[in-house]
């Protein structure tokens, strides 16, 4: 009887969670007794702000793009949904690592091209320095990429999210006297983000391990750094050891954020 | 003076993807030339088998569907009109659906007076303390701050009637309201509805209830195939139906 609980228990343990704790617990301890992994810490830290920014940064926009790409998917203006599944399909289609070429040395010349041609007559009146690819730095291609690339994850997921809302729900709107876009806002929308929170969350620890990818444009991130520590000292193994344990305290973290969320929601609409 | 509701000729078909058709589109004729008068505090109770097209006729007066042809009426507001005004027609005709569609997010007071703040703009204190008026009057005053799926079916449909009643309808339209209830709680359903016809309520009520039907129906009519087969007084109707067919669907149901 007794040990049957006492296996439940232990059958009920995360041991991949207390694997990864303990790690981390080692890692830290090594860390802060060895010299050489103290200065890579300090090092690799520097870029932690730029990795958050980054990752910050692109997800919120990239959330406002998602939900206008959402309702342009689920409307019922057919142009408006053509081109805004046009975008999505383009985009999912391709490699985040492409598209974050394909912005940062063909967008940025064509955008500032973009912006010279509209903005014309007031570079010309003196207002503003006329634009060129290097007005925007590599920081900013690596959000507008990133933003334009999850923009089209997250518009799918508002999709999903406005489709598991209940005909009926918008039929009692409208049979109400609301109109389209107030049965959208106040009676679709809520239900439909609520339904899609703990994935929406998700994109965002997706984003954290994503912005990664910043480092090919020399942008100053937690792997930007690690990489250029690693190459001038020869210490790959104690400095790719610090880059994952960063990424992986903030992943993990998350990511159990993001379950107890979860089960809350779940708790809340079977009460 | 002329009826409250009037419909004439109406006719809907519906495409479904299927097999048959060059497009591999099939159609089905939901209404085929219905023309009814409903009176103004007059309760019509329409009966006929599945797929008959009473929903399609309840939800083509508060344009849910658009006609292919035929013109409907609520008073002096045309609601197949090209450029009806949809909001007008809708604070005129209140709906009550089988399956309640309480918005699942919201209060059952905020449920009641959501529609009559943002359609109507009535200021929020007002209107909450209208739909608390409105939620005693069906028996829900102890449920204002709970959830739809917090309450019984019963419970769920007598709010989803306050919240139809809050935008102060000139008719109510019932599809099926009992429908999806556990016989126990359909009588909690019934005596708000009948309430509502002694008050003089216009009503055009899609149901089997034959409880209901003696108790408060002015007239019956029956459906079949999209057409209106046969109407009358209650009493009459289901005690000697002309028709074959209503005679047995009348079978059928009693
Ligand atoms: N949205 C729809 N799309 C396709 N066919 C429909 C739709 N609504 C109703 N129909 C069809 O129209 C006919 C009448 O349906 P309905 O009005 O719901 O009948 P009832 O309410 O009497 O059961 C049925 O054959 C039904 O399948
Ligand atoms: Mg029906």
């Amino acid at each position: 009887m007794k040990d049957k609980r006492v296996a439940a228990a232990i059958s009920g343990v995360p041991w991949w969670l207390v694997l990864i704790v303990g790690l981390g617990v080692i890692a830290l301890a090594t860390a802060l007794a060895d010299e050489s992994y103290r200065v890579i810490f300090g090092a690799v830290a520097r870029g932690f702000g730029v990795t958050m920014t980054v990752a910050v940064v692109s997800y919120a926009a990239s959330l406002v793009l998602g939900l206008g790409l959402g309702l342009a998917r689920s409307s019922g203006f057919r142009p408006l949904r053509e081109v805004s599944t046009f975008y999505i399909e383009l985009v999912r289609g391709l490699p985040m690592l492409v598209i974050l070429y394909y912005i940062a040395f063909v967008g940025a010349p064509a955008l500032a091209g973009i912006l010279n041609g509209l903005l014309a007559p007031l570079i010309s009146a003196g207002v503003f320095k006329a634009f060129s690819s290097r007005s925007f730095d590599f920081a900013t291609r690596a959000v507008l990429a990133l933003t334009l690339g999850y923009g089209a994850f997250i518009a799918e997921i508002f999709r999903a999210g406005i489709e598991s809302v209940d005909r009926g729900q918008v039929e009692a709107a409208y049979a109400l006297g609301l109109s389209h876009s107030q049965t959208m806002v106040r009676v679709v929308l809520p239900q439909a983000i609520r339904n899609v929170l703990p994935a929406l969350a998700n994109e965002f620890v997706a984003i954290i391990k994503d912005s990664a990818l910043v480092s090919v444009l020399g942008v100053q991130d937690i792997t930007q750094i690690g990489k250029v520590y690693a190459a001038s000292t020869f210490k790959f193994f104690e400095t790719y050891n610090v880059v994952a344990f960063f990424y992986l305290c903030l992943t993990i973290s998350l990511s159990m954020l993001v379950r107890a969320l979860e089960r809350r929601l779940k708790r809340e609409s079977s009460q | 003076m002329s009826a409250f509701i009037r419909i004439r000729d109406a006719v809907k078909t519906f495409s479904t993807r299927g097999r048959g058709g060059a497009l591999g589109l099939d159609t089905v004729l939901a209404l085929d030339g219905v023309t009814l008068d409903v009176e103004r505090g007059e309760v019509v109770l329409i009966i006929g088998p599945s797929g008959s097209g009473k929903s399609t006729l309840l939800r083509s007066v508060n344009r849910l569907e658009s006609l292919d042809s035929g013109e409907i009426w609520i008073g002096d507001d045309s609601v197949t009109a090209r450029r009806a005004d949809l909001r007008r027609i809708r604070e005129d005709a209140g709906m009550v659906f089988q399956s309640f569609n309480l918005f699942a997010h919201m209060t059952i007071l905020d449920n009641v007076s959501l529609a009559p703040r943002l359609v109507r703009k009535v200021p929020a204190a007002q209107a909450r303390e209208a739909a608390v008026a409105i939620l005693e009057r069906v028996g829900l005053l102890d449920k204002l701050d709970r959830y739809p799926r917090q309450l019984s079916g019963g419970q769920q449909q007598r709010a989803a009637i306050a919240r139809a009643l809050a935008m102060n309808p000139k008719a109510l339209l019932f599809d099926e309201p009992t429908s999806a209830l556990d016989p126990e709680m359909i009588k909690e359903v019934l005596d708000v509805m009948t309430g509502l016809a002694e008050d003089g309520m216009t009503m055009m009520v899609v149901s089997h209830e034959m409880g209901f039907a003696r108790a408060a129906a002015d007239r019956v009519v029956f459906m079949d195939r999209g057409r209106i087969v046969e109407q009358g007084k209650p009493e009459e109707l289901f005690s000697d139906p002309k028709e074959e067919r209503t005679r047995d669907f009348i079978r059928h149901i009693l």
